[in-house]
């Protein structure tokens, strides 16, 4: 009973495709997947724009949209309604192909990212050997569509918010990079099902999932400022900020192409926030020993939705970062701090198990954050201001 | 033909294609683009021989085409910082006006 | 050969033609991207996935950006008066074509005797790992400098004389 809950939907799946001749199965069970994914996600994408408001009103003392549907949950409807019916303006002297591909090419390789994160147990839509390396690549492919809708807009703004974004883009990216290297160190292998596996074991009733190590802890929290300046969420949103930019790169889209940055940008979210919940925090698998009752997918889809409560109280909490003080952030102190940890994760592997690796991999990893934190504070004069001006 | 011959013929075209416009076109950075093709198509080659070839357990090919990878975008940041500054320089990127060593 | 080759080779000559042939700079940045793309594709279909990959995180997340990023900070936006062939192009064509000629005869005439294995080697991404740090750990920590030294001599070499960098 509880296993048939657990792969609901694997077998709904198989019996689905029973109907068909058995040489169509293997697609049609492909097909079906994708299907899910492009129902489920949007959804989900459709709740986080309704939670987003809301939540950001109630941060900011104020109620969000409620005037659609019961407390406002329709809100999403309504948008998409908007954005569907809109004139689609286009600059006269933009460049037709690339302004048309841009958020095309965008939504396309966000879509990819989600094929290989492991929804539940024995769901997930391509068990690659290189999961990991084809999820980065698909992220990686999405700075070009940035770049192109910001250079076809013939907009200074625009372009000087794409260049700023594929910047701060790129230099993240590394730091994305370096800080899942040391979950694949542990786990030996680049396969997202395999490390999701590691994590599904209990001592006591403690999981071990990777962010309950120092080294996890650590290499969770670069990933996580790696993951907000990647999608360009406060306080990384500089290339996108009203205040600075206009709307950065998107700024000449309209109707239904800005809903689809729109939608880009937030499944972005999402895939980043299932690839961390993958690597640090366990996948699919409970939190507690006796909680394994609960089906795999419902544990996968709250702690995604709790990354994604993380990222709207970081929106409206922090203050947004200049492109220097960014840029400064990831080169001296994100990236080092990476590297520590991977030298950290390679200590951990090679001392026996017991009380002392802990001890020493958190020591380092703790001093290492005071002293790079002192030091890269002496300069910046952090403490009552001392100026009339701001130089 | 082959498949092995298929994929070598494209690695040929490309190859010929980035030759191509290197030597035809007059920026700097078209000259790079055309290398970068080259390299692709060199990639291409040892990759189709590493899958058709006698011994793929050695990894022979592959092992080349990423080292070949990873050597390319080293080089390609390198010339094209060089083609940065030689612009800041003569404030021109057109190779047949670069071609005085005053300055 | 399968429709699938033929289509993704389709798509990466295109993009290689249009690299060389457009005029607007931009344009052959992004066609030469599609030209990676293309590349990358008949990798994967040569089963080979973890450099299938590697060339889409590395060209076109890298390389396309560079290239795009310096054609911007040396104003290649604007087309040139005196159009972008130079006025020699007639003698670059013929070399081009003459080394995809000599290259063409010699896969033709030669394809059809050497042995070509039929059956998809199955390699894992253990496997690679492995052999990087096996037999292929010199290369390895060679490639390594070489990278450093590469990020090093590019950063030296664009920095503003004042001393900022960027």
């Amino acid at each position: 009973m509880i296993d048939k809950a657990d792969q609901i939907f694997v077998l709904l799946q198989h019996w689905l495709v029973s109907f068909l001749p058995l040489a169509l199965q293997q697609p049609a069970a492909v097909l079906l997947g994708v299907i899910g994914i492009v129902c489920v996600f949007p959804a989900i994408f459709a709740l986080t724009t309704v939670f987003e408001r809301k939540g950001l009103g109630r941060i900011q003392n104020r109620l969000g949209p409620n005037r659609v549907g019961p407390f406002g949950f329709m809100q999403p409807i309504a948008d998409a309604i908007k954005s569907l019916t809109k004139e689609d303006v286009v600059p006269s002297t933009a460049n037709g192909p690339v302004h048309f591909l841009a958020p095309v090419g965008l939504v396309v390789a966000v879509f990819m990212g989600f094929a290989v994160l492991p929804v539940g147990r024995n769901m997930v839509l391509v068990d690659m050997d290189a999961g990991l390396l084809f999820f980065f690549a698909m992220g990686a492919s999405t700075e070009v569509s940035v770049f192109m809708a910001g250079w076809s807009s013939r907009n200074k703004y625009s372009l000087l918010g794409a260049m700023r974004a594929v910047a701060q883009m790129i230099s993240y990216e590394v730091v994305l990079l370096l800080s899942s290297v040391a979950v694949v160190m542990i786990t030996g292998s680049l396969s997202l099902t395999k490390i999701v596996e590691a994590q599904n074991q209990y001592t006591g009733i403690f999981p071990h999932w990777y962010i309950f190590t120092p080294w996890g802890l650590a290499g969770f929290v670069m990933y996580a400022i790696a993951a907000t300046a990647e999608t360009n969420r406060s306080p990384f949103d500089l290339p996108e900020g009203e205040s600075e930019l206009v709307a950065g790169y998107h700024t000449e889209y309209s109707g239904f192409k800005f809903a689809l940055f729109f939608l880009g940008e937030y499944l972005a979210m999402l895939s980043i926030s299932g690839l961390g919940t993958t690597l640090f925090l366990g996948g699919w698998s409970a939190p507690l020993s006796f909680l394994t009752f609960m089906p795999s997918w419902f544990w996968f889809f709250s702690k995604l939705m709790m990354s994604i409560f993380v990222f709207i109280w970081m929106r409206g909490t922090l203050p947004r970062l200049r492109q220097d003080q960014l840029m400064n952030f990831a080169w001296k102190f994100v990236l080092p701090f990476t590297l520590l940890d991977l030298f950290v994760t390679a200590l951990w592997r090679f001392m026996g198990q017991g009380l002392l690796r802990w001890i020493v991999c958190s020591v380092i990893l703790l001093a290492a954050y005071v002293i790079m934190g002192r030091v890269a504070m002496v300069r910046k004069h952090f403490g009552p201001r001392r100026y009339r001006y701001a130089e | 033909m082959t498949p092995l011959g298929g994929y070598l013929l494209v690695a040929a075209l490309m190859f010929a294609i980035g030759l191509a416009g290197a030597l035809v076109r007059r920026n700097a950075i078209m000259v790079l683009i055309g290398i970068e093709l080259m390299l692709n198509s060199a990639n291409l080659n040892f990759i189709a021989f590493w899958r058709y070839g006698p011994h793929p357990e050695a990894l022979t090919g592959m092992m080349f085409a990423i080292f070949s990878i990873a050597v390319a975008a080293a080089e390609a940041a390198v010339g094209l910082g060089l083609v940065i500054a030689i612009y800041r320089h003569t404030h021109t990127t057109e190779l047949d006006k670069i071609n005085r060593m005053k300055g | 050969m399968t429709v699938i080759f033929y289509l993704i080779a389709a798509i990466t000559v295109a993009g290689g033609l249009a690299a060389v042939l457009l005029k607007n700079l931009v344009h052959c940045a992004l066609a030469v991207t599609i030209a990676f793309g293309g590349i990358a594709l008949l990798f994967l279909s040569l089963d080979a996935q973890f450099a299938g990959f590697v060339q889409i995180l590395v060209y076109i997340g890298a390389v396309a950006i560079l290239i795009v990023f310096a054609i911007l900070l040396t104003r290649g936006s604007d087309v040139p008066k005196d159009g972008v062939f130079s006025p020699t192009w007639l003698t670059g064509v013929a070399i081009a074509s003459a080394v995809f000629a000599v290259m063409g005869w010699a896969v033709i005439n030669s394809v059809n005797a050497i042995p070509q294995l039929a059956a998809v080697p199955h390699v894992t991404v253990h496997d690679i790992g492995v052999a990087l740090v096996g037999s292929y750990v010199l290369p390895l920590e060679i490639l390594a400098l070489l990278l450093t030294a590469a990020t090093v001599g590019a950063v030296i070499v664009a920095m503003h004389e004042k001393g900022g960098s960027e």
